[in-house]
């Protein structure tokens, strides 16, 4: 589906999850004591040409890894936040098609880790086998399917694999210890886990809480942990960072989008900036060393 | 019993269970219960009970006599949900559920409606065990179905418009099951039809079953031996499987689901996952939806509520490819034609879901002879519908 057959960079490591561009990358944060900033927006909202703009804008301000939406219409683990952000992506005609040709042209200018999170259905229509052919030689990194549990994921899992994909799963408040085991130990790039029982861009309250669950998740698997759901602001990454390998931010993120002119972008680029320099120690922010590599 | 679905929740390829990992584990739980109350005789003992003294089963199978003359073939049955304590057999469901949530203690139930009549059951039997309760519904479907609305605020529970895509049934399972994310370790979650994720489709035909085992014991003490036909109208398909069920091994008795034709299939607007649909997954399930090339669900229409939805039960989709039971569709104009029929032949007002039963039965019973019979499922009546009626037929009340 890539057009034109235009030869892509080799995409380095893809070849084992350990050696993935996602790996490598909380590889490289762990080394400079930092945690991920994994920042979310809506693909195509308000177009596939604005969504390139942001997500250069926010790789150059310190995402570590960038979360691409691709919009549905029933999403059921999204808040009203992202489900605008799906609308509006929807009628600005984008589709998971357009999206991967999207990231093929992105990657030939960012090397920035990129996931897409999908909704199955969207997968399923493309046909499993050509998605993950297409993603992986566009340059997608991974994917998340919010609907999709490990136990439904046995005919994308595989594919996923072969392609050099990660497929990233979910882990929840109330998924029992036997699931944390089997989950994490399934999860490639790393194991995305939901804060709170609730939907995108809803409170977090009870923080202790995630402190708990990821240590319990960190007992079954070497893969980094992200949490993700309700982490909106700088304070927030603050607090949670210190607990998991990384952060994930997406709806503060996507109300910006929505907020429109003046200057999304440069918006988007310093709210980043305040994201990222909360994901890292106050020692570690000093020291010059541990300074970023500039893309 | 049926030995489908498998323990995954299958039914051949369709089924499973689509859903965030944080339901999983709620997934889980109420599987394992249910599995363990229908094994134990206090519960069926408690559901029976109520059934019988509260919902009013068994529910008569009425032998509609001019109506039977009047289309001039087969010999015309109905099976008179619409007689069951709120208007529809979608009590027999909620019903059993909510023995369910008492038993796994959750103090708060929610559910979603389209027509209202699955949201009236959930509020009534809400009301009779002292559970909080609230509904989501379509804000599309609150204007054409107001009086159910009111009457579950009347019940006391919260009706929560959602005014997201369609604005129908669709959007507020969608919101239903946020909400069922969200407060998961307090609520239930009342799903209405033989949808979503397992348990649900097999929990739920199961607890409709009940219609079908009465009426094949109704017909043949009616008619002298099994029908020819059995008639039903497919949103999710409830009240359809409920009625199958006890008929499946029957070879010889051919079912039919009637979905909604709604402007015409050639419209486009129409909700008949079967005539135009492809096979996808929506809302927990892998089954047959309407869908564009890109998998997104196509907004559906129907005169009927409780029809007007993408996606049809995981076990249609499985016996649709089997051959076991034929779909098709009826429009709206002949759905409301037929409710006009049925209440002056026969004085019973149809809901409008149960009208494109009657409506499909009406085109093929002059086909057949008066020793054939056909059996159809009078899912509910047809008060709920008067306004929309009123409205298209252009009379103000």
């Amino acid at each position: 589906m890539v057009q034109g057959g235009t030869s892509l960079p080799p995409a380095p490591g893809r070849i084992s999850a350990q050696t993935s561009r996602i790996a490598s990358t909380f590889h490289r944060l762990a080394e400079q004591r930092q945690k991920a900033l994994i920042a979310y927006i809506m693909a195509g909202d308000p177009s596939l040409d604005e969504t390139e703009t942001y997500v250069l804008r926010m790789a150059e301000a310190g995402a570590d890894i960038i979360e691409l939406g691709v919009p549905f219409s029933d999403p059921i683990a999204d808040g009203p936040v992202i489900q605008q952000a799906a609308d509006r992506a929807l009628r600005s005609g984008t589709t998971l098609r357009k999206i991967v040709a999207a990231v093929h042209s992105l990657r030939t200018k960012t090397q920035v880790p990129l996931v897409l999170m999908t909704y199955y259905n969207t997968i399923l229509k493309y046909g499993e086998a050509a998605f993950c052919r297409d993603a992986a030689e566009s340059g997608v990194d991974g994917i998340i399917v919010p609907d999709l549990p490990p136990e439904e994921a046995t005919t994308l899992q595989p594919l996923a694999r072969r392609s050099g994909l990660d497929l990233i799963f979910l882990l929840a408040p109330t998924s029992t210890a036997r699931r944390q085991a089997s989950v994490a130990r399934l999860s490639n790039g790393f194991i995305y886990y939901v804060s709170m029982t609730g939907i995108t861009g809803a409170m977090l309250k009870d923080r202790a809480d995630v402190a708990s669950k990821v240590k319990e998740i960190r007992r079954y698997a070497k893969t980094p942990v992200a949490v993700g759901f309700g982490i909106a602001t700088a304070d927030d990454v603050r607090e949670i960072a210190p607990m998991a390998d990384g952060v994930i931010v997406g709806s503060a993120l996507v109300k910006i989008i929505a907020e429109g002119s003046p200057s999304v972008a440069d918006r988007l680029g310093s709210f980043t900036r305040s994201l990222k320099a909360a994901t890292m120690r106050p020692d570690a922010e000093l020291s010059p060393t541990n300074k970023r590599p500039t893309p | 019993m049926t030995a489908i679905p498998d323990k995954r929740g299958r039914f051949g390829p369709f089924g499973g269970r689509y859903v965030p990992e944080t339901l999983i584990p709620a997934l889980d739980e109420l599987t394992a219960v249910y599995q363990k109350a229908r094994r134990d005789p206090k519960f069926r003992h408690e559901l029976d009970y109520y059934l019988r003294e509260y919902v009013g089963r068994p529910t008569p199978l009425y032998y509609a006599e001019r109506l039977t003359k009047k289309l001039g073939g087969a010999t015309i049955y109905l099976k008179r949900e619409d007689l069951c304590h709120t208007g529809a057999h979608k009590i027999n469901n909620t019903m059993g559920q909510v023995l369910l949530a008492r038993r796994m203690k959750k103090p708060r139930v929610i559910a979603e409606t389209g027509a209202g009549q699955h949201g009236v059951a959930v509020a009534t039997v809400a009301a009779m065990f002292g559970l909080q309760c609230e509904v989501y519904m379509g804000t599309e479907d609150m204007e054409r179905q107001a009086l159910n609305v009111f009457r579950m605020r009347l019940l006391g529970t919260t009706v929560t418009g959602v005014n997201a895509g369609s604005r129908t049934l669709k959007d507020a399972i969608s919101e239903a099951m946020r909400d069922w994310t969200t407060n998961v370790r307090t609520t239930h979650y009342i799903l209405g039809s033989v949808l979503g994720a397992h348990p649900y489709p097999m929990m739920v035909r199961d607890f409709q079953a009940v219609i079908g085992r009465e009426a094949r014991k109704q017909i043949v003490r009616a008619h002298g031996k099994l029908p020819d036909y059995l008639v039903a109208c497919v949103g999710g398909g409830s009240n359809a499987i409920g009625l199958f069920t006890a008929f499946l091994k029957d070879r010889r008795v051919k079912m039919v689901g009637v979905e909604a034709g709604g402007l015409g299939l050639s419209s486009g607007k129409h909700a008949a996952r079967f005539a135009s649909g492809s096979v996808g997954v929506l809302q927990g399930t892998m089954t047959y939806l309407l869908q564009d090339g890109d998998g997104q669900i196509q907004l559906t229409h129907s005169v009927s509520a409780g029809l007007d939805y993408a996606a049809v039960g995981p076990e249609h989709a499985l016996y649709q490819e089997r051959g076991r039971i034929a779909y098709t569709s009826v429009t709206d104009d002949e759905a409301i034609a037929a409710f006009d029929l049925l209440a002056q032949t026969e004085g019973i007002m149809p809901a409008l879901e149960s009208a494109h039963a009657v409506a499909h039965v009406v085109k093929f019973a002059p086909t057949l002879t008066r020793s054939q019979a056909v059996l159809v499922n009078l899912s509910g009546r047809g008060d709920k519908d008067v306004h929309q009626i009123a409205r298209m037929k252009g009379v103000t009340i």
